[in-house]
């Protein structure tokens, strides 16, 4: 067994540096009282000194500093130039070498792996026909999420109504804070589509938001009772996550405060976690029982959704999924981001959404059960134009945490996991959460949905389609640049001139 | 009408930024941090109040019945076209008065000059005074008259 060292000393320099510009400090104090990673410290005689090694480069004293005397820089000294040895590669070791320990993530891969969004250019119509102008033609977003086939006439089926194709993606209440919950939730029922509330239950403050809440039932069950599904529009089971394909879930006990503690229905301060696999589900056909047992329970009105990670073989087993029963399949691909992963994980397992999508399509409509699910792909969407390009190869709707989490003020620093988040979203201390106000992150939120819903529109008027209903799984729209051809193949899509 | 700044100590952060960009818009400096503070006598007309976990700017209510405005001995007190209540600052002559009448322990002697603060709503400048335009976590509000929360 591994066993932390008793030294302080560091083999390695720090991965930042906090400059600050004397000519410019005020000795104001701000960045001090803000940095709970506490780098910043004021003597009491004004003098102000920083600890580098403590900086994870949150920005959020460089953004708060009134004069911007702080910025904050790469650690100067690099290690010798080596291809293979990356500097990332060393730290890790000497990091392992002093703790012993599996190494902790938070957010999505960073890892170069080829980007096929980025490698995936949209068509616009010219002469041979025409575009649509949005400002002055109605242009369609509307999205229904649920089983569109075997519709017998008169038998109601339930459905999710998106105004824009766009959900918050699961964050459990635990893993963020109650208020980025609560901008979230609001924002969802504002711009008319749904949040996730994780698999951390529904917070007693959240109720009103249940009609607007898909409702996860993960591993750990967590938070599960009669209400929680009743006072929800949908039900997911949560099979997987892109960011940890394959494992469950750790929330750590300094994380499950008494309020996490009653919303998840386990003791405070306790740790919460999530099994690996659920225990009742060992094959497809257990899944079958689920859902119907769900779907049982919530005296069939709402739509049963199952999320797993794209991995490999992700055609099969979302046409397994979609055979047993769900209504909405949720692909998560491996850039989707996590609260706290191990790194190794993170960064080296999955698939990436793009091709899990297309695959996963094309599998549905050549075994004619496409109209039986709905789409949802999540995992890595930065802009509207990946919004656009995932519909295009075949996804009924996206979710974003990643995206909604940066509305709010994540900055990427990738330590959600030590729940000290300085911009007060990934964490469960009150003095830190308090750092969101609800109402401005709403108002956040809310302008990023309709930022996202126009350039949709535009981009879908320069194609001359005006309902996204006609993009869905339009793979004409899209060209491939850059990629070979069994990628092409992959993606079903054309080459660029092609 | 009647305006006031409010707080909502629940998203007040203790950071403080009220308290140097409201320095920075007052005696002349132009909302120019640096300079107010680099070259000048910054003399925040509010004050922060720190009680960790609970941090709460203390403002002027700009009271109907003023109770400062009623006890200033040489009328150095006023109240203006928008009902904002100011010091006229050639008439003051460092009583200290209103310091004492003042319910809310606002109005107060700065530290570096001995001379009579109080929040004037950033009456000389255009906008929203600085502390509410500067907070970060929208914890400073301008009440206009409505419904008072």
């Amino acid at each position: 067994m591994g066993a932390p060292l008793n030294t302080g000393f560091q083999m390695s320099t720090p991965v930042f540096k906090v400059d600050r510009d004397q000519d410019r400090c005020i000795q104001c104090g701000v960045c001090v009282s803000q940095c709970a990673n506490e780098v910043h410290h004021m003597d009491s005689d004004g003098w102000m000194w920083v600890e580098d090694e403590k900086c994870v480069a949150c920005q959020r004293c460089a953004v708060l500093c009134p004069t911007r005397a702080i910025s904050i820089t790469d650690y100067p000294v690099i290690f010798r130039d080596n291809s293979h040895w990356g500097s990332a590669s060393l730290r890790e070791i000497f990091r392992q070498a002093e703790s012993g320990g599996v190494l902790l993530t938070g957010m999505g891969n960073p890892r170069p792996y080829k980007n096929y969004f980025d490698h995936m250019l949209l068509n616009a119509s010219q002469v041979t026909n025409p575009s649509i102008d949005p400002l002055r033609e109605p242009m369609e977003l509307t999205t229904y999420l649920g089983n569109k086939g075997d519709l017998i006439c008169g038998e109601e089926k339930p459905f999710l109504k998106l105004k824009v194709p766009i959900m918050f993606s699961a964050m459990s209440f635990g893993s963020v804070s109650l208020n980025v919950q609560k901008s979230l939730s609001a924002a969802a029922r504002d711009m008319g589509t749904y949040w996730n509330t994780g698999e951390g239950g529904l917070h007693p403050d959240l109720k009103e938001f249940g009609s607007c809440a898909v409702v996860q039932v993960a591993s750990g069950r967590f938070g599960v009772h009669p209400g929680y599904l009743d006072n929800s529009a949908a039900i997911e089971i949560k099979i997987g996550q892109g960011a940890k394909p394959g494992i469950g879930g750790h929330l750590p006990g300094e994380k499950v405060s008494e309020e996490v503690s009653l919303t998840r229905m386990i003791p405070a301060w306790s740790d919460a976690i999530s099994p690996a696999p659920h225990h009742d589900i060992y094959s497809i056909e257990d899944l079958d029982q689920l859902i119907e047992t769900l779907k049982v329970a919530s005296r069939y009105s709402k739509p049963i959704a199952v999320k797993v990670a794209a991995v490999h073989n992700i055609g099969a087993i979302a046409s397994g999924i979609v055979r047993a029963g769900a209504d909405i399949v949720v692909i998560d691909g491996f850039r989707g981001s996590t609260g706290a992963a191990p790194m190794r994980i993170r960064d080296n397992v999955g698939i990436p959404i793009e091709i899990a999508l297309a695959q996963v399509d094309s599998r549905l409509r050549d075994e004619g059960i496409r109209q039986q699910a709905s789409l949802v792909a999540a995992g890595g969407i930065r802009s509207s134009a990946d919004v656009i390009k995932a519909i295009a190869l075949g996804a009924d709707a996206v979710y974003i945490a990643s995206a909604a989490l940066v509305a709010l003020g994540c900055h990427m620093c990738q330590m959600c996991f030590t729940g000290k988040c300085n911009w007060g979203l990934a964490t469960t201390n009150p003095e830190l959460s308090k750092r969101l106000n609800p109402e401005l992150g709403l108002q956040r939120a809310k302008n990023l949905l309709a930022a996202w819903g126009h350039e949709i529109q535009e981009m879908m008027g320069g194609m001359g389609i005006n309902a996204i209903d006609s993009l869905r799984g339009n793979r004409l729209m899209l060209r491939g640049i850059g990629l070979n051809p069994q990628e092409l193949d992959l993606l079903g899509i054309k080459s660029v001139g092609d | 009408m009647r305006m006031k700044v409010i707080s909502i100590p629940e998203y007040c952060l203790g950071c403080g930024l009220c308290e140097i960009y409201c320095a920075a818009q007052h005696d002349g400096f132009n909302g120019n941090v640096l300079k107010a503070y680099k070259t000048g006598q910054p003399d925040p007309r509010s004050s922060l109040i720190r009680s960790r976990p609970v941090s709460w700017f203390n403002t002027c209510m700009q009271c109907e019945e003023a109770p400062c405005l009623n006890a200033c001995i040489s009328g150095a007190i006023k109240r203006d076209r928008d009902g904002i209540i100011y010091i006229d600052e050639n008439r003051c002559v460092q009583c200290y008065t209103c310091v004492m009448v003042c319910p809310y322990g606002h109005a107060r002697p700065s530290s570096r000059s001995g001379r009579i603060m109080k929040c004037d709503l950033c009456r000389d400048s255009e906008g929203m005074p600085a502390c509410v335009k500067h907070c970060p976590n929208g914890a400073l509000k301008l009440w206009q008259g409505g419904e008072e929360q």
